[in-house]
């Protein structure tokens, strides 16, 4: 069984317990248990579809669970009131896969954005901290820029800039790499485990770029079809019995995980007469 | 027989419980959005911003197909009455025709294809690109700083848009009546003045242009809201939003209409 199960519940800032959800009658996770420890950094990997985004979605708030039990810093989430859930989440950041920042505003007004709606803060300290939340990022220059004018990368680290302006417990990255090329995934892969260990926060990645993440996280979990099927350091991972976690981490074409969508006989459906096109 | 009958009658009931489910949707979004009116002091500046988008930006449409309707009520108008000699109240009956039912119409179909579409593209595409997931997760709430402003703008901006599509529409029909046909000057604005009542056709009218504009706006930005966060979605919801708000005005245009001026 997974060894990042058996961990003191007083280290956890996540803990997710028997966790279901289904999506019209389709199981997307069925039935998993992640814990995630305070101030590392960890991940969960598998394949696309395989269920991820969705458990980050779960420990924000965002889904609720069909079954089982998600708990977060102490609170269970499906007890939460709006007004409790809302409070949780001004201690939680998120980066989106897309960045999802704000297109009407400048990268100055987005990283501003939180705190112009949490707290009654003056200008200058806004600007001040907007200003060193951008320059953490390296953007402090681009701060006048609008969404539209930034490259891929350079929208992700205004998005983590944004995250982090409330000094938040916890970040929760959505795919940081995905489309990314080489530089500014090392970018990002730096700043994810700086601002971690700089600021004291957890963090919590989902990914497949196998990698990348391995390289940063203190922990990992992988999913596949809705189940963890192996967790532990990065470097447990890769002595992991399992075919499957193998043909994954290796990136193997064929395996467990088949290269064919299930079809009927080669042959015989070469030689068939039905030409229902 | 039977089995053509009873897959008709399932049929029948699935779309009954699609609509009621989604007239269940509609009206649990608009709570929603009543109980986040509270914040628009906090958003003012957001408002204002969207009376100019939703308001000011649609101007220009509506002067123009005012002024083109009320010309064209004028010679139609003008070519009914000569044949009774009534030319004169040519005044009378354009601004009757605007002022009771083409203004609020008109402009609330043409509010629909300009601002409504425009204010359900604008949501789904912030849907699309996780700009509203994201100010959930920034404990946000989306109702208050996105819904609430746009909603409330498309209220206060419909009956100023009707009042101006009506006025310049007489203006239209004055230009062609008086200009062009020869009636007499005195008489166009006298019968008008005389036959036009401030209460039970003015304010009606302004009633339903009020009336419009919170179902107008309601349906695009519930549309938005709501709409699959694809750019199919996107499309989709649009259309629905002008579709939805024509069979809306219209139907309600009736009612309003029937209530109004049933009896009279």
């Amino acid at each position: 069984m997974p060894e990042l199960q058996q961990q003191n519940t007083t280290d956890l800032i996540v803990s997710m317990k028997d966790v279901s959800l289904s999506f019209g009658g389709r199981p997307i996770l069925d039935g998993i248990n992640i814990n995630i420890p305070r101030g590392k950094v960890t991940t969960i990997m598998g394949p696309s579809g395989t269920g991820k985004t969705t458990a980050l979605r779960l420990i924000s708030g965002q889904l609720m669970a069909n079954s089982g039990e998600v708990v977060v810093d102490g609170k269970n989430i499906a007890d939460l009131k709006r007004r409790d859930l809302y409070s949780l989440r001004k201690r939680m950041g998120m980066m989106f896969q897309s960045g999802a920042l704000f297109t009407d505003l400048t990268v100055f007004e987005n990283v501003a954005f939180p705190l112009r709606e949490h707290t009654d803060l003056p200008e200058a300290m806004i600007r001040d901290i907007v200003v060193m939340k951008l320059q953490a990022v390296g953007l402090r220059g681009a701060r006048e820029l609008m969404p539209a004018e930034l490259s891929g990368g350079m929208a992700r680290r205004v998005a983590l800039a944004r995250a982090v302006a409330l000094d938040p417990m916890m970040i929760l990255y959505d795919e940081p790499f995905t489309g990314q090329d080489p530089i500014t995934v090392g970018v990002i892969m730096q700043l994810i485990r700086k601002l971690n260990d700089s600021l004291g926060l957890t963090s919590v990645i989902v990914s497949h770029d196998v990698a990348e993440v391995s390289a940063i996280s203190d922990c990992a979990y992988i999913i596949s079809n809705g189940k963890v099927v192996e967790s532990g350091s990065p470097q447990s991972l890769n002595h992991s019995e399992s075919e499957w976690v193998q043909q994954f981490l290796n990136g193997r074409p064929d395996g467990p995980a088949k290269f064919h969508y299930p079809a009927d006989d080669y042959a015989e459906d070469l030689l068939s007469q039905d030409v229902g096109l | 027989m039977m089995n053509s009958l009873l897959s008709w009658l399932q049929h029948v009931g699935q779309r009954t419980m699609k609509s009621a489910v989604r007239m269940g949707r509609g009206h649990i979004f608009l709570w929603h959005t009543l109980m986040a009116m509270g914040a628009l002091k906090k958003e003012f500046s957001s408002l204002i911003k969207q009376l100019y988008e939703v308001g000011v930006l649609s101007s220009q449409l509506i002067v123009v197909s005012g002024l083109t309707v009320g010309m064209v009520l004028g010679l139609q108008g003008y070519n009914t009455l000569v044949d009774f000699g009534a030319e004169d109240a040519l005044g009378q009956m354009v601004a009757l025709s605007l002022v009771r039912e083409m203004g609020p119409v008109i402009t609330a179909l043409l509010f629909a294809g300009r601002a409504g579409s425009a204010l359900t593209a604008e949501i789904g595409l912030m849907k699309v690109t996780e700009q509203i997931p994201a100010m959930e997760m920034m404990a946000v709430d989306p109702y208050k700083k996105v819904i609430a402003p746009r909603f409330v703008a498309g209220i206060i901006s419909m009956p100023f848009l009707a009042a101006m599509f009506s006025a310049v529409g007489v203006f239209g029909g004055y230009l062609v009546g008086v200009g062009m046909l020869g009636v007499d000057d005195g008489a166009f604005w006298s019968q008008m003045s005389s036959k036009v009542d401030l209460y039970a056709d003015i304010l009606n009218g302004v009633i339903k242009s009020v009336i419009f504009g919170i179902v107008a706006v309601w349906i695009a930005v519930y549309e938005g809201f709501n709409a699959v966060p694809t750019t199919a979605g996107v499309s989709r919801a649009t259309t629905r939003t002008v579709v939805h708000t024509a069979f809306a005005v219209l139907g309600l245009d009736f009612i309003l209409t029937a209530l109004m001026f049933g009896g009279a």
